[in-house]
């Protein structure tokens, strides 16, 4: 819960983004273009197997065949993004082999970003501690990535001794390439769209999860990921694998330096539940947004997919986008087995002049599947949010259901709020319920707030976390506190 | 008043329930009712109370003929037939009448329409032919008056837009019109202020001639102030644990249920 | 946006009728801009694939089999409404079946091709006021072949003294007829009308096309009540476009009722001008067969403090497929609106299907605009009530089912179009037949 102290405390910090410090180490960078040399040159680097640089080489030729989307709605539209003019591969020169040898600067990034690497600090509590709830400093493995390349991944031994496989995916094509040839690119195919064919050719690092048969992952698990160098796209790729009966909860936040120029990030993520598995996966997207009149900032163009391929399995989906120039992002689920779940939370916020165009694609194929979908959308200076989903019954779904709930709010009136919808029913017996509305914040509850002495600004910012509980419940605790925090930070200067 | 059967005073029950055990169709390792007996004879009003999560509700459905439920074991007899294999409607047609706990709204059908189709349903079933227009309008006129609910009701649409009260009226309208012998009121009372509940009560007590039987099923005694039962008998976890008369509802509205070792507050958020 | 078809669009090698300088610059200007028709690779197209219609060789006017008789027009045309009527024969007008006397002091109702001639300052100043704001190839088509149709003009102030119908009959023809009626409605400063578009065939199984537009242009404080029947062969192809552009504290209503044709797409495209504004769209299609029924609902909130309804239902039956796409757009300034939307399907067979699409563009923050969609069968619950009032399941799901569909249907004044309707529901479900519906 947040008290309103903390409103008022949030508020007298600064309104800066602060994450947009560099770090200056010695990084060492692919030239800047893509052909086949770059795609050979990266897969080298990390000492990849023939069938890896023969899948990545598939997709660049595939990409060179494509041209970039068009249908997502950005009312700003975007300056041509060169991609001749990225590098895409940066890394730091010394690759480290444990804690010792991170280079002691990226360690200090990531103190603070508040993402300790330490283990023995690895209580991701917020600072303050003494309104962080004791349940909230539990034991988080974090795998962070730097850039292009994974430094350092925490608890790995624990996680061991589970029978829980975490690691970069540099390492799990090295220690586990049966696994990763099994599932990589089977919910996502190298050929899925512009952006997801781009990361299959180039894609640098990420994170690799296999839970084994029946196993409950002992603990949360994270990425982190941070650019850092200029001129660099991130291609990370993330694989998540629970096997039958087993349990994750993974959660990825991300932020970035302060830059003039535009910066790319093109993430695939896959997600593959077996079945009466349960993968929770979480996002606090913090990437740099840009100024207030539109330079700099992350393009976020991200494809997650997830398949509940075994009956009875479940995947949530739960993020809060708050950063990045422009976001594309449609983190999906495809219900294959019967009486699998599909679930996707989601709170955008869009301030500056952001353009978010997210949501979510539930396809129904197995017997009473159930899907959720739960949307906010946060517009306020000349941001432009919009929710796009498709929700699909295919002929076999019997009796699967679907609820939407999408809700914006618009604060100051040079914003956007958007909603666009699909919805293709081909079964009588599957049911969808669709609803939606768009308001501005209830004057009657601002006057209340204020008439309480809150101020505007901060009475705006706990009636938009109000806005946004149903979202925040579904996080895990040390991670809602932070959203919440992040969302304060991010409304303001948005009343006035 | 229609006496169907051989018309003698015969003793047989109007409603007679054998060891009645139900489950949920959807979740069979759920038995809710345990094996209920019961017995109501023409002319009587019995009340079913109990605490909720009882089977109260789960009995009234059944008793209507609900698909979603499965007899596991026990009989219904309603004048002596089985009612197994009939179907909600006929079993309506046969006089048995459930007063819904949670009318359904029906956008697009007014209350005419619908009574009007639900009268000669029933007219159909007893080898009737269809009422005209205005013997329609006189019948419907007639029963509006008796149970107190004003006729600018049936231009309205099926329970669109009724308030609580309005609801459980015309409930009990309908009862009247389709002239039915054995009331089931599931929870008529809830929601009600005093004034809706005398009249809901009221327009119930005039439907009392000695032939026609009610099973009332309640959570609350109050409802009993205004219609006075023959028996009650107290339903907690699908079985009837006591029967007893009017009285016994005093008894439950003053020391509760926690004499039969229920725990209210935790049933109810249960 | 409009993709380029390779072919040309062969309904554009017919020549329209000779007609003053002013239009054919009009249409010129249209086909100038007409690159090609869209296909499913358009987002607003994207449902529905008019491959059918574009391999049809069309003309614009074939002998028809038939002469239709005072006899066949009061067997079609809307019962017991006394209405003035404006009958089109495959697209061609027939003065001799038509009535417009006795609409009211100062209303003009003649044909468009007279109203060239006779009215056209009037035409020129509106023409094409509306109809502008929807960026669609067909539309553009009909600006291009812009001939045939009705202009209706209502002076300041003074509400039309009945309804006026303008019927279009199908006959049989001895080649597929492509008729693209057009139609100015210009409703003057509080003033009042109901106008109708009924579209019926007197055989069936004939193969047409009607590419209808319409601009209703309604002035500051008026009231319009607009209909669109359509019950065209269920050969035949018809795609209507309703272009609203009303004033300041405008009331317009619009109902549109999709019952007949084999590929069917309706557009209507409101846009509220002036501020106090209010616009109910009521919706309703009911496919059976392998009919494709397309509804594109574009409202746009202009002004400020206009309040909107749009309210769609779909009920689909053997291998029919509805579509639905509705957006509401709030432009910069348009504060204080109300906007609320639904659309409701319900699939009756395992192969009908239904895509519903219900947009918000909103770029104003004083608003409250939401939306619903809803796509499901016929709810369990008040089977069961019904079944437990004694009435059977077929009787109840009928009832149910017509019900849904008849919601829509306590929106229209004109009491003779709603009994039409119920009638024809209970032919079209084919459970409904011998329900006794009073209206």
């Amino acid at each position: 819960m947040t008290s309103t102290e903390e409103v008022a405390r949030l508020s007298h910090e600064r309104r800066e983004y602060k994450y947009g410090f560099v770090t200056d180490i010695e990084q060492e960078f692919a030239s800047p273009g893509l052909d086949e040399g770059t795609v050979r040159f990266i897969s080298a680097k990390k000492q990849e197997p023939e069938w890896l640089l023969e899948w990545r080489l598939k997709a660049l030729r595939k990409w060179q065949e494509m041209t970039e989307p068009t249908w997502v709605f950005l009312p700003y539209g975007h300056p041509p993004i060169d991609y001749q003019a990225i590098s895409y591969y940066a890394a730091p020169k010394q690759a480290p082999k444990s804690l010792e040898e991170v280079d002691p600067k990226i360690l200090e990034t990531y103190e603070k970003l508040g993402i300790p690497l330490s283990e023995t600090r690895a209580l991701l509590g917020i600072e303050g501690g003494p309104e962080t709830p004791a349940e909230a400093r539990r034991a988080v493995a974090v795998d962070a990535v730097f850039d292009s390349v994974s430094v350092k991944t925490t608890f790995q031994e624990e996680l061991k001794k589970a029978g829980v496989i975490f690691c970069s995916m540099s390492e799990a094509v090295r220690e586990h390439p049966e696994l990763v040839r099994q599932y990589l690119g089977s919910v996502v195919p190298y050929s899925d769209n512009f952006f997801a064919t781009l990361n299959s050719a180039v894609f640098s690092d990420g994170s690799f999860v296999y839970v084994p048969k029946g196993v409950k992952c002992p603990m949360e698990l994270s990425t982190y990921f941070r650019i850092n160098a200029r001129n660099t796209g991130q291609f990370e790729r993330t694989l998540i694998v629970a096997d039958e009966g087993a349990e994750v909860s993974y959660l990825e936040g991300c932020t970035a330096p302060v830059r003039d120029e535009h910066q790319l990030h093109a993430a695939v993520v896959e997600l593959v539940a077996m079945k009466g598995a349960y993968i929770k996966y979480s996002t606090i997207q913090n990437w740099y947004p840009g100024d207030e009149t539109g330079k700099g900032g992350i393009y976020n163009f991200v494809t997650k997919r997830g398949i509940c391929k075994g009956d009875d399995s479940r995947i949530s989906w739960t993020q809060v986008e708050t950063g990045s120039a422009i976001t594309w992002k449609y983190p999906s689920v495809v219900l294959q087995g019967d009486r699998s779940k599909g679930e996707f939370y989601s709170v955008a916020l869009t301030n500056l002049r952001q353009q978010a165009d997210t949501g979510t694609k539930m396809i129904h194929i197995g017997r009473d599947t159930k899907s959720t979908i739960v949307s906010k959308g946060i517009s306020a200076g000349e941001g432009q949010n919009t929710y796009r989903g498709l929700v699909q019954m295919n002929k076999g779904a019997h009796r699967a259901h679907n609820y939407t709930q999408c809700d914006s709010i618009l604060i100051g009136d040079k914003c956007g709020a958007h909603t666009f919808p699909y919805v293709d029913i081909r079964n009588p017996t599957a049911t969808a319920e669709h609803e939606a509305s768009t308001t501005k914040i209830a004057e009657d509850q601002l006057f209340y707030c204020t008439a309480r002495g809150i101020s505007e600004e901060d009475a705006v910012s706990l009636l938009v976390n109000g806005f946004c509980k149903q979202v925040f419940s579904e996080l895990p605790m040390e991670f809602a506190v932070e959203a919440n925090k992040l969302l304060a930070v991010s409304l303001e200067g948005s009343v006035g | 008043m229609r006496m169907k059967g051989n018309g003698s005073m015969s003793p047989v029950p109007l409603l007679e329930i054998r060891n009645l055990h139900v489950r949920l169709e959807d979740e069979p390792s759920v038995e809710i009712l345990k094996g209920i007996d019961l017995k109501i004879m023409p002319g009587e009003v019995h009340s079913i109370m109990g605490p909720n999560g009882s089977g109260k509700s789960t009995l009234a459905q059944v008793l209507a003929g609900k698909e979603d439920y499965e007899i596991v074991e026990g009989q219904i007899l309603f004048k002596g037939q089985d009612l197994s294999d009939l179907g909600p409607d006929e079993r309506a047609n046969s006089g048995i009448f459930l007063a819904f706990q949670y009318p359904v709204e029906i956008p697009g059908v007014s209350a005419m329409q619908f009574l009007k189709a639900a009268v000669n349903a029933k007219r159909a079933f007893e080898g009737q032919g269809e009422l005209d227009a205005g013997a329609l309008l006189r019948h419907f006129r007639a029963k509006a008056l008796q149970i107190n609910v004003p006729f600018e009701m049936l231009k309205r649409n099926v329970n669109e837009g009724f308030s609580g009260g309005e609801k459980k009226r015309f409930e009990i309208f309908q009862m009247a019109v389709l002239d039915s012998v054995l009331g089931i009121l599931d929870e008529s009372d809830s929601g009600l202020d005093i004034d809706a509940l005398r009249i809901v009560s009221e327009g119930v007590n005039s439907m009392r001639d000695g032939t026609r039987s009610f099973l009332l099923i309640t959570h609350y005694q109050r409802l009993l102030n205004y219609i006075v039962p023959d028996r009650v008998h107290v339903l907690i976890g699908g079985r009837i644990v006591k029967s007893g008369g009017k009285d016994l509802a005093l008894e439950l509205e003053e020391h509760g249920y926690a004499p039969f070792g229920v725990n209210e507050s935790a049933v109810a958020s249960a | 946006m409009t993709s380029v078809m390779d072919q040309p669009v062969g309904i554009l090698t017919h020549e329209p009728a000779p007609a003053p300088a002013w239009v054919q610059a009009f249409r010129t200007r249209a086909r100038d801009g007409l690159s090609g028709l869209p296909t499913v690779r358009d987002e607003a197209w994207r449902f529905t694939n008019i491959a059918p219609l574009v391999g049809t060789n069309f003309v614009t006017e074939s002998a028809s089999q038939r002469q239709v008789t005072p006899g066949d027009v009061a067997e079609l045309r809307v019962p017991e409404l006394d209405a003035a009527v404006l009958v089109f024969v495959d697209g061609q007008y027939n003065p001799g079946l038509s009535d417009t006397r006795n609409l009211g002091a100062g209303v003009v109702c003649t044909t468009m091709e007279a109203a060239f001639e006779r009215h056209a300052q009037l035409v020129q100043a509106h023409l094409g006021a509306a109809s502008a704001e929807h960026d669609d190839p067909f539309t553009r088509l009909n600006d291009a072949m812009l001939s045939a149709g009705v202009f209706l003009y209502v002076p300041d102030g003074v509400a039309t003294a009945r309804p006026i119908e303008i019927l279009s009959i199908a006959t049989r023809t001895a080649e597929p007829v492509a008729a693209h009626p057009r139609n100015l409605i210009v409703v003057g400063k509080g003033a009042g009308a109901t106008v109708l578009e009924h579209y019926v065939a007197l055989d069936h199984g004939v193969v047409y096309l009607n590419n209808a537009v319409t601009e209703l242009i309604a002035g500051d404080g008026s009231r319009v009540e607009h209909y669109l029947l359509e019950r065209e062969s269920e050969q035949a192809f018809n795609i209507s476009t309703l272009a609203i552009r009303q004033g300041a504290e405008a009331v317009v209503h619009s109902h549109t009722v999709l019952l007949g044709g084999a590929i069917v797409r309706n557009n209507v495209v409101p846009v509220l001008a002036g501020e106090r504004g209010h616009c109910l769209i009521n919706g309703l299609y009911v496919g059976h067969g392998d009919q494709h029924l397309d509804n594109a609902m574009r409202v746009r909130h202009a002004a400020a403090q206009c309040e909107s309804r749009q309210y769609y239902k779909g009920i689909m039956n053997d291998r029919s497929r509805g579509v639905f796409t509705g957006r509401i757009i709030v432009d910069k300034g348009a504060q204080k609106t109300d906007a609320i939307q639904t659309n409701r399907n319900m699939l009756l067979s395992d192969e009908a299907r239904v895509n519903a699409r219900p947009q918000l563009e909103i770029f104003a923050d004083d608003v409250r605009c939401t939306h619903g969609a809803t796509t499901g069968r016929v709810d369990d619950e008040a089977v069961f009530y019904f079944m437990s009032r004694g009435l059977s399941e077929p009787v109840a799901r009928a009832m149910l089912v017509y019900a849904f569909a008849a919601e829509g249907f306590d929106r229209m004044e004109l009491v003779p179009v709603r009994r039409l309707l119920a009638q024809e529901m209970i032919d079209k479900l084919p459970m409904a037949r011998g329900l006794s519906i009073e209206v």
